[in-house]
């Protein structure tokens, strides 16, 4: 079993690192009666990629929105750890600070990429909207920078003035990495990024991410019901059921021994060839 | 003859009731108040379609006093459809007077221009605005757009114009052309040819904005910062033209082109008729007081 760089070692030493990036505490989210998730805490550390599994309808994504700040908790606190060594609880925060933080030093792949693209304007405008955002106004400097970046992602650069329309699935989830990645976030939220693409494209996508969060030192939650995936990318995972975490631990320890009886079906259910 | 000895219910000055337009002159202060930003009103129906300037008639109707002189131009001139109904509008409902003089009148109302005469202090210029919101074609959402005016999250803004330069190598962006006032709001400035875009800044006039289907007034104060948006690398840049104004000679002008038969004749005026008009006049009683024959 592989292991990808950042738990041990690799960076460590560097400043903050041994602190946790995002805390969570006690998250709960109700929608009305119904439990969405329910006494989730958990902490991330830079550079690390934590898995969320579990099978549809578990809370994961309830949970992923919950300490993304795209849906208030209805109890529980969620704080980073900002670039400045500063530790703030999200949700006290403004929201203007909040948005800031969603385009700056965070990113967010939806499974769906027509949810996290803008589909009628060009790749290179997509890939550079948040360095507008930020207040980046040379024309040349952007494409440049839209340039290097769809190459990262394995697009090739004479694309860049298509729309996303004119793009294949894989495509397009590899145009809306790009365009998260392109303002270096210390945090990306994933869910499902794989989900919908056929399993060539999907390994092909699970290797470029791997190099990516390799290269990039970037910390990851990613939300999956795919195993593989999991296994491929993370370090850490928790496995969610009925809107509950049921086990947490290391990737291959919780998958080669798994504790939970839910996880042990899990594990059992994936289809060897 | 008023309008009582003609048998008619009367109107009340200026068609709109008091109460509608102590509403639309409360809109009116906050949008001058904050430039550039959009103040919801209740817009009325008024006798005319949606499209037709109902916002800027109403605006109009709510400022103008028994003492003004009111000019309405349409593109620039005072002699359209839209500009004759509407003048008529006011001397039938307010009684005022109208001209086609830029310098005689104290209420402009305009649809997409601004007259090529500079402006005076005292004088109001009431834009038609079809669309408000500079942001819609990029955001459909209205509550996501009035979010992102409040965070001042205007990154999309020049998402446009890096589309623009990648299509066309420039921006290819000739009216509507999104401002920024007073360095806070984006703004939309009606479409008025990018042109008229610098005349908005510092302007000694009042500005005001009536969307009257969208049900928005927005505002830009005498003397206010406005800032077409740019590249460093591709700054804005104002319409040129190559030749003169066929008729008065007036450079450095807009001009529109007039279409003079079907083998392909054409000719470029000023779209300013009243300055055409009277830089002509000038220019005839020039040569008549040097005795020439004209």
């Amino acid at each position: 079993m592989q292991i990808p760089n950042g738990l041990d070692g690799q960076g460590a030493e560097r400043h903050g690192r041994d602190k946790p990036l995002l805390s969570v505490s006690g998250v709960s989210h109700y929608y009305g009666d119904r439990i969405g998730c329910r006494n989730v805490s958990f902490t991330l550390y830079p550079g690390e990629v934590l898995a969320i599994v579990g099978e549809s309808g578990s809370g994961k994504t309830t949970l992923l929105n919950c300490i993304s700040t795209r849906m208030e908790p209805t109890t529980g606190e969620v704080t980073y750890r900002f670039r400045d060594g500063s530790v703030k609880n999200l949700y006290r925060m403004g929201e203007a600070e909040r948005r800031f933080l969603m385009r700056t030093d965070w990113g967010f792949v939806h499974q769906n990429p027509a949810d996290g693209l803008r589909m009628t304007v060009s790749a290179g405008a997509n890939v550079g909207e948040r360095l507008m955002a930020v207040g980046e106004r040379h024309y040349g400097r952007i494409r440049e920078t839209a340039t290097d970046w769809l190459t990262k992602v394995e697009i090739a650069a004479d694309r860049i003035d298509d729309q996303p329309r004119a793009f294949s699935g894989g495509m397009r989830q590899r145009l809306q990495i790009a365009r998260n990645l392109v303002t270096h976030p210390r945090l990306v939220f994933m869910d499902e990024p794989t989900g919908g693409l056929d399993v060539s494209v999907q390994a092909r996508m699970l290797d470029l991410l791997r190099g990516l969060v390799a290269d990039l030192g970037l910390a990851v939650i990613i939300v999956t019901h795919d195993l593989a995936v999991a296994r491929l990318l993370s370090h850490r995972m928790m496995v969610m059921k009925d809107g509950e975490v049921i086990e947490t631990g290391l990737t291959d320890q919780l998958l080669d021994d798994p504790q939970a009886a839910y996880t042990q079906l899990l594990v059992s259910s994936i289809l060897q060839v | 003859m008023t309008l009582q000895d003609t048998g008619l219910a009367a109107y009340n000055f200026a068609y709109l009731d008091e109460q509608t337009k102590r509403m639309i002159r409360r809109a009116i202060l906050k949008a001058i108040a904050i430039p550039g930003y959009q103040v919801p009103f209740a817009s009325r129906e008024m006798p005319m379609p949606y499209g037709w300037g109902t916002g800027g008639v109403q605006v109009t109707a709510s400022i103008i006093g028994p003492e003004d002189v009111l000019k309405v131009i349409d593109q620039g001139s005072d002699d359209t459809t839209n500009a004759v109904s509407i003048r008529k509008f006011f001397e039938k409902t307010a009684g005022v007077e109208t001209t086609t003089r830029t310098g005689e009148a104290t209420v402009i109302q305009t649809r997409h221009r601004i007259p090529e005469a500079p402006l005076k202090e005292g004088q109001v210029l009431v834009y038609q605005v079809p669309i408000p919101e500079p942001l819609r074609f990029l955001e459909p959402r209205e509550t996501e757009t009035r979010k992102m005016h409040a965070l001042e999250e205007y990154g999309l803004m020049h998402v446009k114009l890096y589309e623009d330069i990648a299509r066309n190598g420039h921006i290819a962006t000739t009216y509507a052309y999104p401002v920024k006032v007073e360095g806070r709001y984006v703004m939309d400035p009606s479409p008025t040819p990018k042109f008229d875009n610098p005349k908005m800044d510092n302007c000694a006039a009042l500005q005001l904005f009536g969307a009257g289907r969208e049900k928005r007034i927005y505002a830009i104060p005498p003397y206010t910062s406005v800032v077409s948006l740019d590249f460093e690398d591709h700054p804005f840049e104002v319409n040129r033209f190559e030749q003169p104004c066929a008729l008065c000679g007036a450079e450095g002008v807009y001009l529109d082109e007039m279409i003079l038969d079907d083998k392909g004749g054409r000719m470029f005026c000023c779209s300013d008729t009243d300055f055409c008009e009277e830089r002509r006049g000038e220019a005839e009683s020039v040569s008549a007081s040097n005795g020439e024959i004209v």
